[in-house]
């Protein structure tokens, strides 16, 4: 830590991701602005062009976004090597995100499908996770984070405790706030008893079912829900497709690889002369 | 480093944009040779996964490739998909949605101005440092966020990725009464958006007119935003559904983002806040009308730095629109239209902050998605941009690189170019010769 500055050096940095998660931090507002009047925000682009003195070392930093590109891997060393606390923000770093379904693809099919000259694009076959490639100190889940989890990790760190992130799932969240579950009131489909906790179970108190996108609970029961999801009318693929979506590495690893199936093109829906 | 006859500038880091990116400038002598905007946004390969998924996800899905406006990716892609199984969504529901569509207007429009751009022009790194001096100003500007992240809030379950947006229509509508109290936040918001639009219009503007062609939605009657057709300047005027004859993409080595261009014109063309105002600065609602009028922009505008006032103005008309639809508000019979999928192409536009947003899916009979098109503003906006900058930089060669990436980065940044559709920023490169 710099000598003229006691006060902690907050940085946020962004590798393949939409920003949402960042905006998250930026919509903290009024807590932001309280915040920097207690730490320094030494890199946040987005946020500002000023660079305080030195690259590191930072007390915390914010990392959104997975790991997709050579650039990228190697990044993500130096923001650890530099960073006293690490802490990713959101299923893209923390489970690499929606663009992991490149993991069950075929990058160079894929790439020919987007450019027209797929060999000036450089990127990685896999889209992984921040901690596929060092220690992470804190994961928050969420596509996006929740803006209360993000402060309540903060204030912790800033007071020197330990930040508590919930393991439980998305049900207790609707029972807390009141909303009567989807699935028995209304036979709507839901991943909220596998999802995890954080966003304050949005979804099924607008009618929908959740979709999951905080990612899987400390050790979901999916084996029980799929039956369910079933008995509700939710056809096989669907089902498939729904745990192979925001969060599908992560839900995949729990799955022994099935959630990846559905995310897999059928042969016959592949570009012409594309492999199979 | 005027004497020098060979130059070349590198900027790391162009800060205050969505993304990740560089410049590069080349220069031989007193002639600008090359400008050249690398974007190295991680490709996300979204058209590629998008195949076989079903038809009820692209809104869900697209949505995650910008953060910042979600709601114009769920529009799009809700529209083309609508538009495939001979579904055109009216009434409360459409009102819904340009709603939504508003909050997501004000939201980025009040971050791309007090946060972004607004330091600019007042000599600050970023709205943190300003916020130290002049907390008041920046008060503002978070309070004119707020009331856009409280109807995505109200309408959409969240400001970023709305969940209550499906194809067909919402999972669920509000009630009259829900609205009431956004209703009035939205009145004290329109305060502050007239306030905002006076403080930009203050600022000094260089000089700078640009000669592209403007491509913009029209929706006779109001300013365009959640749908319409598609007019430009040199008297075009199409379908969503003939957007690619008459935009045509091409990928250049230095980005992840593609290049676009118009059919049968070598020209560069603009789309965006300016495109918009100049093309439909008469749709403008009253107060927003009087208050472009006020700040003296006139009909239309070709000056990339006052972009910021047309953005001033288009929160103006967002809030307007806002309270106009709630008051108007009658909830629909159902929350969505039934859409049943068929084997057919659909096409949807509308206006993303940063511009014409255009998507387009194949469906087979059962629903999947065979292929999937996007074409985002930035991607469509580069060519433009890097001419704009070579022009801009050709009028300030006698300033020392140091200076010159310092008004560069000022100048992209008066595009807001979102450069996680289009894909990032930083970096500024130039070559003297
Ligand atoms: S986790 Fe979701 S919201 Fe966050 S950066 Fe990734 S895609 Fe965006
Ligand atoms: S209910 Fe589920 S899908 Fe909806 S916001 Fe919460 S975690 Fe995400």
């Amino acid at each position: 830590m710099p000598a003229d500055s006691a006060r902690p050096r907050l940085a946020v940095w962004k590798l393949a991701s939409c920003d949402g998660c960042q905006l998250t931090v930026l919509d903290c507002q009024d807590e932001l602005l309280a915040l920097a009047g207690e730490m320094d925000i030494a890199h946040f682009t987005e946020a500002t062009s000023a660079e305080l003195p030195g690259p590191g070392p930072f007390d915390v930093s914010l990392v959104e976004g997975s790991v997709s590109t050579p650039a990228d891997a190697a990044r993500i060393k130096q923001i650890r090597a530099d960073s006293r606390t690490l802490v990713t923000i959101g299923a893209c770093a923390t489970a690499g995100g929606i663009q992991a379904l490149r993991n069950f693809g075929d990058v160079a099919e894929f790439a020919s499908t987007v450019y027209a000259r797929p060999d000036y694009i450089a990127a990685l076959a896999t889209s992984t996770p921040v901690s596929s490639h060092v220690p992470v100190d804190f994961e928050l889940p969420g596509c996006p984070i929740d803006k209360h989890e993000l402060i309540g990790l903060l204030s912790a760190l800033l007071a020197g405790r330990e930040p508590r992130i919930p393991g439980h799932s998305v049900c207790e969240q609707c029972k807390l706030r009141g909303t009567a579950c989807v699935m028995v009131a209304r036979g709507t489909p839901c991943l909220g008893p596998v999802t995890q906790a954080g966003c304050g179970a949005i979804c099924p108190a607008f009618g929908r079912g959740c979709y999951g996108c905080f990612g899987p609970m400390t050790a979901p029961n999916v084996g029980a829900l799929v039956p369910w999801l079933g008995r509700l009318g939710m056809p096989d693929s669907d089902i498939r497709r729904v745990f192979a979506t925001f969060n599908v590495a992560a839900f995949d690893r729990l799955a022994g690889g099935s959630a990846a199936a559905a995310a897999r093109p059928e042969p016959g829906r592949r570009h012409p002369g594309s492999g199979a | 480093m005027t004497h020098k006859r060979e130059r070349t500038l590198v900027t790391a880091g162009i800060a205050r944009v969505e993304g990740e990116g560089s410049l590069y400038l080349r220069v031989s002598g007193d002639q600008v040779d090359e400008v050249r905007l690398d974007i190295y946004e991680p490709p996300r390969f979204f058209e590629a996964f998008l195949r076989g998924r079903s038809y009820r996800e692209p809104p869900d899905i697209t949505a995650r490739i910008c953060g910042i406006c979600p709601v114009a990716y769920q529009t799009s892609a809700a529209l083309a998909i609508e538009a495939a199984c001979g579904v055109r969504i009216d009434g409360p529901i459409a009102d819904l949605r340009r709603l939504l569509y508003c909050g997501e207007w004000i939201a980025s429009h009040a971050l791309h101005i007090y946060f972004l751009h607004a330091p600019d022009f007042l000599g600050y790194p970023g709205a943190i440092e300003l916020a130290r001096d002049q907390r008041a100003i920046v008060e503002r500007g978070l309070k004119l966020r707020r009331a856009g992240n409280a109807i995505m809030e109200t309408i959409g379950g969240r400001a970023v990725h709305p969940v209550n947006f499906q194809v067909g229509g919402f999972y669920s509508v509000p009630a009259r009464a829900d609205l009431s109290g956004l209703a009035d936040q939205l009145r004290a918001a329109l305060d502050e958006a007239l306030e905002t639009v006076t403080w930009v219009a203050g600022f000094d503007f260089p000089e700078l007119t640009v000669e592209h062609e403007m491509l913009a939605l029209s929706q006779p009657g109001s300013y365009p935003i959640e749908s319409g057709s598609v007019v430009s300047s040199g008297g075009r005027e199409f379908a969503a559904a003939e957007f690619e004859r008459n935009v045509i993409e091409m990928q250049v080595p230095h980005s992840t983002a593609l290049h676009a261009r118009l059919a049968g014109s070598e020209g560069t063309y603009l789309t965006g806040p300016l495109a918009r105002y100049t093309l439909n600065s008469r749709w403008l609602p009253p107060a927003a009308a009087a208050a472009a009028a006020a700040a003296g922009l006139g009909d239309s505008c070709r000056n990339p730095f006052r972009s910021i006032v047309v953005r001033a103005v288009e929160v103006v008309c967002a809030i307007e629109e806002a309270i106009r639809i709630i008051e108007a508000y009658r909830p629909p019979s159902r929350p969505s239209v039934e859409v049943a999928a068929q084997a057919a192409t659909g096409h949807g536009v509308s206006e993303a902050p940063r511009g014409v947003l255009y998507h387009r899916y194949e469906l087979d009979s059962a629903g999947s998605v065979v292929s999937a098109r996007i074409i985002p503003p930035t991607s469509q906006n580069q060519a433009a941009i890097e001419r704009d900058l070579r022009q801009f930089v050709q009028a300030r060669l006698e300033l020392t690189d140091e200076q010159l990436a310092g008004q560069c980065e000022q100048a992209i940044r008066n595009y807001d170019p979102c450069i996680s559709c289009a894909t990032h920023f930083l970096d500024l490169q130039v070559d003297r010769t």
